[in-house]
């Protein structure tokens, strides 16, 4: 890790791709693996992005994953094109979920998986405009 | 327990992971919710679920999960079981239900996993 200089990455998220879905976060997971993070970390780290992911996958029309990663932090970012959520307060709250049967059945759309994102963040933004996109942005300090 | 003796246990048939029968786990945890498995699963436990699909195999992976047994004999297909080859996962499949399953392992000693609460 010393002499390691930023690293990003990027990575495109389908919309309803439920075969490809974690494909990114796997990845993500591989890398920092490489890199040698404490695995506690890169469990946090899989987990948001895994979530953030499924996210994409499931209720927007397409988006994608950025991560940079340098000596002292992970910073993830999960951007879509849209729909967008009406009232993202609401969206945080364990339990609440706008999720289809469908979904529901591959086991997810319990309405848990933004506050996990937040709990495994050290760090946590989300904001989002209708029609436009919705953005989340996760930090995890590599040394906490 | 050694995953040999998961298998036996429970009259399973191994699907995924033979050369890695020798690995121990320490706990499990049982559900078909993957979004409680990323949620709340603490240690690397074995996994027993009904739930079939590629999901089930990329939680696993992403919760650093090496075991899966798949209950009430239920049988992934072949793209579910390479992913899990991939990560070196081992897939065992068994007839019993998830109650009797986890009940089984639970009286051979087998605790249940250490979980996050809020």
């Amino acid at each position: 890790m010393k002499l390691m200089s930023a690293i990003n990455l990027e990575f495109v998220v389908a919309k309803e791709d439920f075969s490809k879905a974690g494909e990114a976060s796997s990845s993500i997971k591989k890398t920092l693996k490489k890199l040698g993070i404490d695995s506690k970390i890169i469990r946090k780290v899989a987990i948001v992005t895994y979530e953030a992911e499924m996210n994409i996958v499931i209720h927007s029309i397409g988006g994608k994953i950025m991560v940079d990663i340098d000596t002292e932090k992970i910073k993830i970012q999960a951007i879509d094109q849209g729909p967008g959520i009406e009232d993202t307060e609401k969206a945080m709250e364990v339990g609440f979920s706008t999720a289809t049967q469908k979904v529901r059945e591959l086991g997810f759309g319990a309405g848990m998986g933004l506050p996990n994102i937040k709990k495994n963040s050290d760090n946590f933004e989300i904001s989002s405009e209708i029609n436009k996109y919705t953005k989340i942005e996760s930090l995890i300090y590599v040394n906490p | 327990m050694k995953l040999s003796e998961v298998k036996e246990l429970l009259g399973a048939e191994i699907l995924a992971g033979e050369d890695n029968l020798k690995t121990e786990i320490t706990s499990a945890f049982a559900c078909d919710l993957m979004s409680d498995v990323l949620a709340f699963v603490e240690d690397k436990s074995l996994l027993l679920t009904g739930l079939i699909n590629m999901q089930t195999i990329r939680t696993a992976e992403m919760m650093d999960i090496e075991a899966i047994v798949f209950v009430r004999g239920k049988k992934p297909n072949d793209e579910i079981l390479k992913l899990a080859r991939e990560n070196n996962m081992v897939i065992l499949t068994t007839k019993h239900i998830l109650y009797t399953s986890c009940g089984i392992l639970h009286s051979k000693g087998l605790r249940g996993a250490n979980i996050m609460h809020k």
